[in-house]
Formats: C-alpha cells, sequence, structure tokens
C-alpha cells in the first residue's frame, strides 16, 4: 500500500509503512545498522557460494563451482580415510591364520562387525540379510548347526573363496545324478519313505533301506549322516535344504537340483573375506565345533572367558 | 487493569497521560506534546533511512546498594563459572573424580554425587523445565531480575563496561575519546582495551572446555597442541562471540536479539515489580533553583539526567517501562543519591508495581513489597516448581543402578536345529550405574526346558542361569542363544538379572520365544 503523503507517528518521530490492523498500525522502524550489515554479509555469501560450489542449472548439468567440488569426490576422500583408519585392524587380520582368529576376542568382534557389513552388501541377496537362507531355492541357512561343506572357520573361508560347484575347482563339486526312470513307483515310494525314516519322520521299511543302500549310501551315508567332502547332505537331521514332505523328496531323487556359488575369492580382498568368515561363523554360535572335525578352531567362547 | 477514579486520566506502561485516543496512530499533534517529553523531539521531515546507527553506551560510574548487589551477584555467578570444573570429586578408581563433568565422548553427566546416563536424560529435561518455570516465577514476582542481574549477556558486559572504565575513564573521558580524531595514543589505547576483551573472551571459551573433559589434563593438553580440535575451535568462537557480544554489542542483544525481554512483556501485569519513574511525583521537571523561585509548581525531578547517564543499556526510564530496560535498578541508586543531595526523599525511581504506581499516583500508601511477592500467580508457579523438584528427587533417590534391556532377533526370528529343537537370539544389555564392577547373574524363567548360552559362552555350558561380570559404569552387550526342546509353542518368558553383591538389586524384563506354527 504505498502511501505517498508520509504520515508521522508525533511520539516516536516515524514514519508510518501505511499497513493497519484493528487500528494498530506498523512504524517504519529503520533497522540497526549492524543488522544491514549482516543481510548485506549473507547475500555476499549467497552469490559467492554459487560460484565457489556447483549451482546454477544449464541445459545439460550445472556449472562446477571453481573449487571443482563433488559429493562423489567427497565421497571417495571419506572412504579412503575410513580405509586408513581402518588399515591397522586390517594389517592384523591378514597376519593371522582365520582359525587364530577367535583367540583374540577384540579382534574377532571386529571382524565380525566388518563381517555383518560385506555380508549385506555381497551375500545377503540370496542368503537373506538375517542370514537365513531361502528353502525355496535351496539357499542354505547359515544361522543353524547343519552344514553342508564344513562349519569350521577355515572351512567357511575356503567355501567364500572357491565357491560351490564353480568351473576349475578341485573341490566343493560333488554331483548327486538324477534317477529319473530308475525306480519304479513302488520302489520310489519306499525310498522316500525310508529316506524320511532316517530323522524319525516315519516308520523303517525294509524295501525302502535296501534301494537306499544300493544308491544313496556311498554318499549320503549308511545312516544318512551325509559327506562334507562331496557336500551330500545329512538326512538324518530336521534341517532339509529343500524340504522334507516326500512329494519334495522324490523331486530332488528323480532330478536333483543342486545350489552354486560364485567364487569371491576373484571379487574380494582376504581380509573381507575372512571377515565373512568370522561373521558367519558367528552366526551359529559356534554349534558347529562339537561334531567338528580335527581342524575345528579352540572355541571361542572358551578362549574369551 | 484497574480504571483509575480519574477519568480524564489512563494508566499506561506505568505512566499517567491523559485519556485522550490511546492508540498514538489516531492522535492529534498536540496529543505528543502533552505527554511529558521524550528524548528526542518529534522529526516533521524523515530523510530516507536504511538503518539506525548504534549510539555507543558510556554508562557512568554509579555506587548504592542495587550496584553493590550486582558486584555480589557478579562475582557470585563468575566464580561458579570458572570455578565449578576445578572442584574435585572422589568416585572411585572406576570414575572421573571431577565434580561438575559431560563426558559426552562416553555420554555421561556428573554432577557431584549424581551421575546421569543417557537413558535418564528426563532428568536434565527435568532441570531445563524447571529453570524455565524459575524464570516464569522470578519474572511474575520481580520482573525482568534475570535480565538485570544474573543473565551472562548483563555479567559480561557489566565486565566490559568496567574495563572501558578502567583503560579510558568514566563516562565523559571516553565520550571525548570517541570523539577524538585517530591519533596514535588513542590507537594504542584501543589496541590495550581490545586485547583485554580477547583475555577476557579467551578465557570465557577457556573456561567452558573444561565442563566437557577433566580440568588440569585438559589445560595441559592445551597449552602444549595436544588437546582435540573440537577443544580449539569451541575456544576460538567463544572467545569471538564474547568479544562481539560483550563488547561490541552489549544492549544490542537484549533488544534486538534476544526473545526473553519480548516473551516478559506478555508475562508481567500490574503486580510485577519493574523499576519505575514516579511521573506523578517528578513532573513537570525543573531545577532545584527553579523550584525555590515558583514552590508548589514544579515536581521532584531536577532533571539533573543521572540515571540516564548510570543506565548500561543507555535508555531513560522516565519515558517509562521499555523493551530496553533491564531492570537493573542502577538509575534507583543514581536518583536516590541526588534526592538525598538535595534533600528530597528517595524512591523517584523505585522498583514498585504498576497497581501501587496507580495507587500512590492517586494520593494512598504503597504496600510494602513483599505483599506483591506473596500472590496466587506466584505462589502456584512456586507450587509447581517445587513440585518438579521434588519429583526429581525422588526419582533420583528411588532409581535402580541396574538395567535390563532385551531386544529378540526378528530376522530370523527362529531357528530350527538339526536335532529338532528351537534357537532364538536375543541381544542383552546389562547396565551397571555403579562405580565399582559388579557380579551378576541372568536366569530365564519360563519356557519349559528352556537353556541359553552366549556369544562368549560356549553351547556346551548352556543353563537356565548363567554368570556375567560387568565393569564398572559400562553396559555390557551380551548375545544369547536360547534353545528349547523340539515342539515347544510360541510363548513369553523371562529374563531376570540380578547382582550378587552386598546391595542387591534386581531387574527383569520379560520377551517373546518365537516358534514355528505346529503342522
Amino acid at each position: 500500500m504505498a502511501n505517498d503523503d508520509k504520515r508521522i507517528d508525533q511520539p516516536t518521530g516515524t514514519e508510518f509503512v501505511g499497513h493497519e490492523w484493528d487500528g494498530i498500525e506498523e512504524l517504519n522502524t529503520p533497522l540497526p545498522r549492524w543488522w544491514l550489515w549482516t543481510f548485506y554479509l549473507t547475500v555476499f555469501w549467497g552469490l559467492a557460494y554459487t560460484v565457489a560450489y556447483p549451482a546454477w542449472p544449464m541445459i545439460s548439468g550445472a556449472t562446477q563451482g571453481m573449487l571443482g567440488w563433488t559429493s562423489r569426490g567427497q565421497l571417495a576422500d571419506e572412504m579412503d580415510l575410513a580405509d586408513q583408519a581402518r588399515m591397522s585392524v586390517n594389517e592384523r587380520i591378514a597376519a593371522l591364520d582365520v582359525e587364530k582368529l577367535a583367540a583374540d576376542p577384540e579382534l574377532m568382534e571386529q571382524a565380525i562387525a566388518g563381517g555383518a557389513a560385506a555380508f549385506r552388501v555381497n551375500c545377503s541377496q540370496c542368503h537373506g540379510s538375517g542370514a537365513a537362507g531361502y528353502q525355496d531355492l535351496g539357499y542354505p541357512n547359515l544361522n543353524d548347526d547343519d552344514w553342508l561343506w564344513g562349519g569350521s572357520m577355515s572351512e567357511i573361508e575356503y567355501t567364500i573363496t572357491h565357491g560351490i560347484r564353480q568351473p576349475g575347482e578341485d573341490r566343493r563339486q560333488g554331483v548327486m545324478p538324477p534317477f529319473d526312470g530308475a525306480f519304479d513307483n513302488a520302489q520310489m515310494a519306499a525310498l522316500v519313505s525310508h529316506v524320511r525314516s532316517l530323522s524319525g519322520l516315519e516308520q523303517p521299511n525294509a524295501a525302502g533301506a535296501a534301494t537306499y543302500a544300493d544308491n544313496c549310501a556311498a554318499c549320503h551315508g549308511t545312516a544318512g549322516e551325509g559327506n562334507r567332502e562331496l557336500g551330500a547332505p545329512r538326512l538324518d537331521d530336521a534341517i532339509w535344504l529343500r524340504g522334507s514332505s516326500a512329494a519334495a523328496i522324490r523331486a530332488q531323487i528323480v532330478n536333483p537340483k543342486m545350489g552354486a556359488m560364485p567364487a569371491f575369492g576373484e571379487r574380494l580382498d582376504p581380509v573381507t573375506i575372512k571377515m565373512l568368515a568370522a561373521f558367519v561363523h558367528s552366526r551359529g554360535g559356534g554349534e558347529d565345533f562339537v561334531e567338528a572335525p580335527v581342524e575345528e578352531p579352540v572355541a571361542e567362547a572358551d578362549a574369551a572367558e | 487493569m484497574p480504571q483509575n477514579d480519574d477519568p480524564r486520566q489512563v494508566i499506561e506502561d506505568g505512566v499517567v497521560k491523559t485519556n485522550d485516543p490511546v492508540s498514538s496512530a489516531v492522535a492529534s499533534p498536540e496529543a505528543a506534546t502533552r505527554r511529558h517529553e521524550p528524548h528526542q523531539p518529534p522529526r516533521q521531515d524523515l530523510p530516507e533511512k536504511l538503518y539506525e546507527a548504534r549510539k555507543a553506551v558510556h554508562n557512568k560510574r554509579i555506587d548504592g546498594p542495587f550496584r553493590r548487589f550486582k558486584w555480589l551477584v557478579m562475582v557470585v555467578t563468575l566464580a561458579i563459572y570458572y570455578g565449578t570444573p576445578w572442584i574435585r570429586w572422589d568416585r572411585g578408581p572406576y570414575a572421573p573424580d571431577q565434580a561438575v563433568l559431560v563426558d559426552l565422548a562416553n555420554r555421561r553427566f556428573y554432577m557431584f554425587g549424581i551421575e546421569i546416563w543417557p537413558h535418564e536424560f528426563y532428568f536434565v529435561a527435568g532441570l531445563l523445565i524447571m529453570a524455565g518455570i524459575g524464570l516464569f516465577l522470578v519474572t511474575s514476582a520481580v520482573g525482568r531480575a534475570w535480565c538485570g542481574y544474573a543473565c551472562p549477556q548483563t555479567v559480561w558486559t557489566d565486565v566490559f563496561q568496567h574495563v572501558d572504565r578502567f583503560v579510558d575513564g568514566d563516562r565523559n573521558a571516553r565520550m571525548r575519546l570517541d570523539a577524538a580524531p585517530w591519533t596514535w595514543s588513542k590507537v594504542m589505547r584501543r589496541a590495550f582495551k581490545w586485547s583485554i576483551y580477547l583475555f577476557i573472551g579467551f578465557w570465557t571459551g577457556g573456561a567452558w572446555i573444561m565442563y566437557f573433559a577433566d580440568a588440569p589434563t585438559l589445560v595441559h593438553d592445551f597449552w602444549r597442541g595436544e588437546a582435540a580440535p573440537v577443544a580449539y575451535i569451541t575456544v576460538a568462537v567463544l572467545t569471538l562471540t564474547t568479544v562481539t557480544l560483550g563488547g561490541f554489542m552489549r544492549e544490542q542483544v537484549c533488544i534486538y536479539m534476544c526473545p526473553w525481554p519480548r516473551i516478559q512483556t506478555a508475562m508481567m501485569d500490574e503486580k510485577s515489580l519493574l523499576v519505575t519513574y514516579k511521573d506523578w511525583r517528578g513532573e513537570p521537571r525543573g531545577s532545584v533553583k527553579k523550584a525555590a523561585k515558583n514552590p508548589g509548581q514544579f515536581g521532584d525531578c531536577i532533571d539533573c539526567t543521572q540515571c540516564v547517564q548510570v543506565c548500561p543499556t543507555g535508555i531513560d526510564i522516565r519515558e517509562g517501562p521499555q523493551i530496553g530496560c533491564i531492570t537493573c535498578a542502577l538509575c534507583i541508586d543514581a536518583c536516590d543519591r541526588v534526592m538525598k543531595d538535595i534533600g528530597r526523599p528517595r524512591g523517584l525511581i523505585d522498583y514498585a508495581t504498576l497497581e501501587d504506581c496507580e495507587r500512590e499516583a492517586a494520593g494512598g500508601t504503597p504496600r510494602p513489597p513483599w505483599k506483591a511477592l506473596l500472590r496466587p500467580r506466584t505462589l502456584v508457579y512456586l507450587g509447581i516448581w517445587s513440585a518438579i523438584g521434588f519429583a526429581l528427587l525422588f526419582a533420583l533417590g528411588t532409581r535402580s543402578h541396574l538395567d535390563l534391556t532385551i531386544s529378540p532377533d526378528r530376522n530370523p526370528p527362529f531357528m530350527l536345529m538339526s536335532d529338532g529343537s528351537i534357537r532364538n537370539s536375543y541381544t542383552l544389555k546389562l547396565r551397571n550405574m555403579t562405580t565399582s564392577p559388579r557380579e551378576m547373574t541372568v536366569t530365564m524363567e519360563g519356557l519349559e526346558g528352556g537353556r541359553f548360552w552366549t556369544d562368549r559362552i560356549s553351547q556346551d555350558a548352556a543353563a537356565r542361569s548363567q554368570a556375567f561380570t560387568v565393569p564398572a559404569d559400562e553396559t555390557r552387550t551380551v548375545r544369547a542363544y536360547v534353545v528349547a526342546p523340539a515342539g515347544s509353542g510360541q510363548q513369553d518368558f523371562t529374563f531376570t538379572l540380578a547382582t550378587d553383591d552386598q546391595q542387591p538389586e534386581t531387574a527383569s524384563g520379560t520377551t517373546r520365544f518365537s516358534a514355528p506354527e505346529s503342522e
């Protein structure tokens, strides 16, 4: 509201701005000088900022800024810094044999924390963010005490480095042949029933036991105890990689599905793999120690307490 | 506001005015002339002004009861501020021995015998609420006493004004020096004064950081250049703000920047104590000589402007209560001294409530000040304030030094073991809030057949009860694996934490054991 004839508030000698609310009028009181300076300073700051940093949008991209700052560059710098900060831990882990890691609880803790981060990036796609696997697709659960290829720290490290059923590798290569058409219906039914009986799901039957002994026991063991050299799963426990129902077992006999895992030795550095091994090992809470062979580590719990 | 007996008069801002239209927006030009004089004559033509230059305040030295009280408050508050971090307090070998310490790195707040953990932050919140209500209480009773005596801005401004006086002399000398050209001696004098400013600012910032680390160690590290960068940055920032706000901006902070004067104007009422010029007694003004010649025509004010000269914010209290008045009462000291010299009764400028001003202007006698303090509003504030205080004290006295939090793993919620048993994982936090290590036992209650082990206790040792040692003043995080026999259903159970030492305490929490739905 422009006001040509300036009206002046007599008591203060200040000009009105011309706004009125219910008889209360606003005075054009001058700002303190420092306030004005601060205002000019912020204007200058704003202009200088847009020159120094990327700001003005152009047709493709934006102005680069005199300082050459980019958010990606900053991230790279910060990652470098973080890497340097971790250097001593990484060196200590690199120098240690993975089985000896548990003897140093503090280092083990750091390895587990590092492994947890690497797990989310590299492993969770198949094994799940909680490492619980996915039964429908046969991704093993890494929290339980059942290991296809061995659950000691060094076995886990080997599995991560070399993968499962990767061409050109010597180990982790076990293959189950398809038994499509090998058995008639009665034989098949008896065999499935026998397999289920190994873990107490059904009553034993002699016919199935005979078929099992002839065809399966070589790899899965006479009592279904499995074979880690061949990656033949245990059949005498409560954990079923692809389901415990008769139909699921039959499907697996007729046309076995076998999981594969990439060899991470080509993608990750040895320290990260050791950290991953430590993390995966820690998820099970050390169940595998009891039944594991000689190369098992000293129980981390015993070492720590 | 109660109506005055005289219909032609109205009391506004503690000043009796004629009952002409109140809004200055509609006041006739003559209305202004009938008020007692503003310190500047109304301007008739206004030059375009973008800003108002600060007029330097050169307040004159004054002595009197209020000035002495101000000295006392200044000494006490500054002693508290600078001295507190150096008080030692023995807490045993596992905790710092500084009486007041905000340990941000370890997230602990120590205050003498009290130690506050982050999850007990409500104690700090309670103290802040008490501080807020305390300000309400003080404002409703004695007006802006906080502004006048205890506010850091006031105290530091006072310090800097004393520095001005020490270096440049009193009011007149300072005004002369301000107006003088920049000679070599003025430059030297200013350099000397500003270096004292810097020194005070540095000392202020330096004292601040002592609250956040062990003071003697920090001083040692600070001068050797080994302290954390944040210590140097904090000192630099506080030096700068102290010098800027206390040395140069001073009353501008109170008038333009601080929200508290604005809030207080809304909180004061006609029963709050204010520093008031009793214009019914002082007006019209006239010198002693004039008054002697014309007895009965002049009021008590002799227009000596002592009240303006001693004011640290440079206002004229005779214009009535205003935002610039921090009620430091130095004008009362100045005016009382003048009244004593010329043989008139003291209290032309005095602490008074608006209600009393009105009563006194009408010829009544003012009530004693304690009556102004004891009134429902003040007592209600006092009640709320003390209730919060007692509640905090009670909570402090009965709080446990032990705590247990349980968080079950959600991904996966449960795990089937090869023997068919079911395992759940939990993260337990065992909190030892004492200053010595404690032996504790965690016991499971409920969950038939369940046993547990941890990331540091092997499965072979799984049991329903496990022992832990929790270091002094720390939280120990334990991953607990609970296994229950095959066929266990989903159910709740309880972890109980108990200490095994002389002061038995327990804490417990109920959590859920997840299991597959039975087929």
